[in-house]
């Protein structure tokens, strides 16, 4: 009988470019306060967020992914037409099927393996383990990661809980083959006992009935349990953060910058405490400009942190996602 | 051996002084948390966890909600803590 031949891919990985795009609409605080009985200090103090940026009607979650991409293809140095594979992750695409990734992989003129995750805001670290394991398993040379959300098409102008959170925005890495190591081990799970600790009011296809006879229904929308989640982000995240780093065998001393999702400075806060992480390290803070954008907050503060030069090109940067399942994924890697 | 209430209010007091930033002679069986003592619900969740680990007990998710005052807090860590 015949046997079935493998294949190898590369020895290791690396991110080769990273690209953002956030969208043109600043909404402030005070714009917040005219939807919600609250004020700018009171939602500082409680997220650290001073502006969000939202969406335009023209700034689709195709044309965010594709600016994105762009940048980051340019800044890797790859073709379009070089990637084996384009993995998106993203909850505000409205369509369940086909995916957003086969139509960004067309803008980008490649016919590649396309497909979209559903992992919420730890979707990107998702993300890069996957294509990580692609290259190294020989499925493709180049695959490119998409974070990508409108959430304001999914915030309830109404709760106060959240209204002031969600943001919009994507952004994008390109990963290939390295000489040396470049994506360190992932550290990730799922704790499906918390599923209803971020929910969305209602699914696509069961639209409640009018609460009164020609009142509009409103939704679906994102819902969170605040305190619930606060403490399983602050905490049980800083012990999966330590497992990232023992498993790639670094320590908090070594790193050049820890990207955390921006779900709520406090929430950062809380995390670079409990880590114990040296004052020398930076940390990705740019919730207070953006909001919440889910699975697009650490490409983009990756960016960011670039671009200003508070994280230097080629050091060690600690990334981790959470939310939405509840999931997590965290992994050690060496910057653009 | 259990500690009592006083006990309790005190280490108690030391925390939400620690983690809240307030005076501890502030912290008293009647007062509300967020009322008075100006403790967010955020700051509350540290406030529990820094409170399960000094004593010992496990306080969930949902039996956060019903700690609105100090007392209500002592109550339930008195019931809960280790024999």
């Amino acid at each position: 009988m015949a046997t079935i031949r493998e294949k190898q891919g590369a020895a290791h990985t690396r991110i080769m470019g990273v690209g953002g795009y956030a969208p043109s609409r600043v909404v402030t605080n005070e714009e917040v306060c005219t939807w919600i009985d609250s004020s700018d200090e009171w939602i500082r103090t409680r997220s650290g967020i001073e502006t969000r940026r939202w969406a335009t009607p023209e700034e689709t979650v195709l044309e965010m992914s594709v600016e994105a991409a762009g940048k980051a293809l340019a800044a890797a140095g790859v073709h379009g037409d070089q990637l084996g594979a384009v993995i998106v992750s993203t909850v505000s695409h409205m369509h369940q099927t086909p995916a957003l990734a086969c139509l960004v992989a067309d803008r980008l003129g490649t016919n590649g393996a396309a497909f979209d995750i559903s992992a919420g805001c730890a979707g990107f670290c998702y993300g890069v383990a996957q294509a990580s394991d692609m290259v190294k398993a020989g499925s493709a040379e180049y695959v490119l990661v998409v974070g990508v959300e409108r959430l304001s098409d999914l915030t309830d102008v109404q709760d106060r809980g959240t209204a002031f959170l969600f943001g919009d925005g994507a952004g994008a890495v390109v990963i290939g083959p390295s000489d040396t190591p470049g994506i360190g081990p992932v550290v990730w799970g799922s704790e499906g006992d918390k599923y209803g600790t971020i929910t969305q009011t209602y699914p696509w296809n069961e639209v409640p009935e009018p609460e009164e006879e020609g009142s509009e229904v409103r939704g679906p929308f994102l819902r969170m349990e605040g305190q619930a989640v606060f403490r399983w982000a602050s905490y049980q995240m800083a012990e999966v953060s330590l497992k990232a780093l023992a498993e790639a065998g670094v320590t908090a001393g070594d790193l050049d910058a820890f990207i955390p999702h921006q779900a709520n400075m406090r929430i950062t806060d809380r995390l670079v405490k409990v880590l114990g992480l040296p004052e020398h390290v930076p940390v990705a803070r740019t919730i207070a400009e953006f909001g919440n954008n889910s699975a697009a907050t650490i490409p983009l503060a990756m960016e960011r942190m670039l671009e200003d030069g508070s994280a230097p090109h080629g050091g060690l940067a600690l990334l981790i996602g959470f939310g939405a399942g509840l999931v997590y994924a965290a992994q050690v890697v060496t910057l653009p | 051996m259990a500690l009592t209430q006083e006990e309790i209010l005190a280490d108690l007091a030391e925390i939400v002084e620690e983690v809240a930033g307030v005076d501890k002679e502030e912290v008293q069986l009647d007062k509300s948390f967020t009322g008075d003592l100006d403790v967010d619900s955020l700051t509350m969740v540290e406030v529990v966890v820094a409170a399960e680990e000094k004593f010992g007990v496990k306080i969930p998710d949902d039996a956060v909600k019903d700690l609105s005052t100090v007392g209500d807090a002592v109550s339930y860590i008195e019931k809960n803590q280790a024999a």
